[in-house]
């Protein structure tokens, strides 16, 4: 099993944890794993990405090549497109929070960015922000992304709850439970719309 | 099998060097070699062994004090991103004349692309300059390999090395098994007391041993165990390929059996057999080099002809920017993949000064000062106060290198641009403002500096900044008359009293320094998560 995955969002949005829980969770399973990051400038509200690819098999390169990411997830609607020249035209899946933030002058009219989705064959698009706030975290958006998009990560629901588990363990067992009920919410989410 | 740790190129690196029984990290922050030192700093290990991991002022001095820690018989690294080698490049090309005592490592952080800087120069050139071995791994493993080959081979020849990374290299995660840690050498003189002293008498000798230590060197890396040749049973073309470039050279097969011979190369000079061979028994050669075409051009040579090398020179791979797996697959002749086209409607986040940041209140009061002077008087320099450049506040006019606001600023006034200002932080100021400033109490120039002092080195994720709480005293220190060292509060809320006061400097015909002082509110927001964690 090997999974293409590139992370997107804006600077501080929570995308590294993203990648470290779905990290912890192949490693369990003996998985390699490269994980790529652009940090410095872009962090001040700028456009992140990330690039986290995960294999049974020995992976070579830290960067995915164009059309052959099997998975885009993001926690901002407008950069989920930013990234679509990685996406595999043929079974590439999107996964994206439907809500904006906007901290620039010119962001595009949300419908559009919206209809831009839509036409996606494959794609999930949920109000990650208002369902971490339904699990009792406002936090928690970017694990509720994570939920939608556990379906396509080849691994059991229950790593993902392992490695949160883990990877929040000295958070306190409130944050923990928060953060499941925000992972369970997104992929309950997915189940119904996929 | 052994446990594999996940951890950054960075951090691999900062592993490997306590493993091997490092005794001081030295370093300057700049992305993205910033957390090899924050990786030791944060290390329970390390400060167990009283490793010494304190930041310095600037790259020189990071680097020189290294050279002393090797000096008195440990083993030092110094860290830097590319553009701190120039500022540490008179240190390091005259520690390859001294040689090294303790192992020493200078690792050197490039950005090809430019994600985070001004410029993507490749510091292999140093590394051939100063006439020591440079290594450039192609993986995580490697790097934290090399760590305790670079030591090892640093001690044997008594030369530093050069370690070369990449932003990629740095910046990407992957597992890394650890190898038997070693303990810290004992203080140790240098057998010759005067190994160090660079009198002509002395460097000329010093110099001819490097020159003859480099044989011994070129046949290092022809049985380094980075550099390696593959054989493959399609001879029409050869690859020389370097550091990470390896990765996506090997993306683009995915059985991983490339049809053509391979030379990887991670250790220079270049092993010369290795390459000979190569070239005797390929049709063409492709070099793959992730930075400048440096292997190639000096394979290419001046002189035409021979056989065909292919390249960046020759437009098969293009001139500036990062390598990846698809403009190695167009080099290679392999089909290119492409995904879905992006939307029209995309448009750019460029990064920016956060909601809150005392920089924004620092450029309203000047931009408003400036209004009624023609534009273009605002020279600047490196920090998240850079960002003064974009919209909406258009404050600067210049972005060099560290420290050049203030010697432009003077620069400029002895040309007659009058008032001309100066914007530099704090910790830039310390890295390398002060001299400048020094330069112009001496030349009693007018020009008017704004220390933007946020107490922190923000633009690097925050870490300590130098001169913080002494500001005002090296200002004086230089010559600053004391009337002309003013202290403003960049708040909203004194906004009026901070136009008056840049207006009284700028009409003062001499040096005046203006201090705009308020935290950086994320250095506050750790500074508080810290302390109620
Ligand atoms: C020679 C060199 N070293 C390091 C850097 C990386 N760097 C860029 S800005 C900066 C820190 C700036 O701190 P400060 O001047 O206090 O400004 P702030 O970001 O806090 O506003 C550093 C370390 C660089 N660009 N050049
Ligand atoms: S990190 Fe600090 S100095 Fe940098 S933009 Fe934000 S508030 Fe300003």
């Amino acid at each position: 099993m090997k999974k293409d995955i590139i992370l997107a969002g804006v600077g501080g949005q929570g995308i590294i944890s993203i990648a470290s829980i779905i990290g912890y969770a192949a490693l369990q399973e003996k998985m390699f794993l490269k994980q790529s990051e652009v940090h410095g400038m872009s962090q001040r509200g700028g456009d992140v990405m990330s690039n986290l690819r995960i294999s049974h098999d020995e992976i070579a390169s830290d960067l995915i090549p164009y059309g052959q990411a099997d998975l885009i997830i993001s926690v901002e609607p407008l950069e989920s497109l930013r990234y679509l020249g990685y996406l595999s035209p043929e079974q590439g899946w999107l996964v994206t929070n439907t809500t904006p933030f906007n901290n620039i002058p010119n962001y595009p009219d949300l419908g559009n960015v919206m209809a831009e989705i839509n036409k996606l064959p494959r794609h999930i698009a949920l109000d990650a922000d208002t369902l971490a706030k339904e699990a009792g975290s406002a936090k928690s958006a970017n694990i509720v992304i994570l939920g939608a998009a556990s379906p396509f990560l080849g691994l059991g629901y229950e790593k993902f709850e392992d490695a949160i588990r883990f990877i929040f363990r000295t958070k306190g067992d409130e944050v923990i439970e928060k953060n499941l009920a925000a992972l369970k919410l997104g992929r309950e989410f997915a189940d119904r719309n996929i | 099998m052994a446990k594999k740790l996940l951890l950054l190129g960075d951090e691999a690196i900062a592993l490997g060097a306590l493993d091997a029984g490092l005794s001081g990290i030295y370093a300057y922050p700049g992305t993205p070699s910033t957390e090899i030192t924050e990786y030791v700093q944060h290390s329970k290990a390390a400060k167990e062994k009283n490793i010494h991991c304190t930041w310095s002022t600037n790259e020189k001095t990071a680097m020189e004090a290294a050279l002393g820690m090797s000096y008195a018989g440990k083993r030092a690294m110094v860290c830097m991103k590319h553009v701190g080698l120039n500022v540490a490049a008179d240190p390091f090309i005259n520690s390859a004349i001294t040689g090294a005592n303790g192992g020493l490592i200078v690792v050197s952080a490039d950005d090809p692309s430019m994600h985070s800087s001004q410029n993507e120069q490749d510091s292999r050139f140093y590394g051939k300059f100063a006439l020591v071995p440079i290594f450039e791994p192609s993986s995580q493993q490697e790097a934290y390999d090399m760590v305790h080959y670079g030591f090892n081979f640093s001690e044997k020849y008594k030369t530093p090395v050069l370690l070369r990374i990449t932003t990629r290299m740095a910046h990407s995660r992957s597992g890394v098994v650890r190898i038997e840690c070693r303990d810290q050498n004992p203080l140790q003189m240098p057998g010759d007391l005067r190994q160090f002293v660079l009198l002509p008498g002395i460097a000329k000798k010093r110099y001819k041993n490097l020159l003859n230590t480099q044989m011994h060197f070129i046949e290092e890396s022809e049985n380094s165990p980075f550099n390696s040749y593959t054989d493959g049973p399609d001879k029409s073309m050869g690859i020389l390929v370097s550091g990470i470039a390896l990765n996506y050279l090997m993306e683009n097969f995915p059985d991983r059996k490339v049809p053509y011979p391979v030379l990887k190369i991670g250790q220079y000079p270049m092993p010369r057999k290795l390459v000979e061979k190569l070239f005797a028994e390929c049709g063409e050669v492709l070099i793959l080099e992730d930075g400048y075409p440096m292997i190639e051009e000096l394979i290419r040579g001046y002189i035409p002809g021979g056989k065909k090398i292919r390249g960046r020179f020759d437009g098969t791979i293009p001139r500036t920017g990062e390598l990846n797996p698809n403009i190695l697959a167009v080099a290679l002749g392999l089909t290119d993949t492409k995904g879905l086209p992006v939307p029209d409607l995309v448009v750019n986040r460029p990064p920016q000064l956060c909601s809150g940041c005392p920089h924004i209140d620092s450029y309203k009061a000047l931009n408003e000062v400036l209004a009624a002077l023609p534009k273009g008087r605002v020279f600047s320099d490196i920090g998240c106060y850079t960002l003064g450049a974009l919209a909406p506040y258009e404050a600067i006019n210049s972005c060099v290198d560290m420290g050049a606001s203030i010697t432009m600023a003077k620069g400029a006034a002895d040309a007659g641009l009058i008032p001309s200002v100066a914007v530099i932080g704090d910790s830039t100021f310390t890295h390398s403002g002060i001299t400048g400033l020094l330069d112009a109490v001496n030349d009693k120039s007018p020009v008017t500096v704004l220390i933007l002092d946020n107490a922190t080195t923000a633009m690097t994720g925050g870490q300590d900044s130098a001169g913080t709480g002494r500001l005002e005293d090296i200002c004086k220190a230089l010559g600053v008359e004391e009337n002309h060292i003013r202290v403003i509060k960049p708040l909203k809320k004194y906004h009026e009293e901070n136009v008056k006061i840049i207006q009284e400097e700028l009409d003062y015909h001499g040096v005046s320094v203006i201090i705009p002082r308020r935290e950086c509110i994320v250095a506050i927001d750790k500074r508080m998560r810290q302390k109620f964690k």
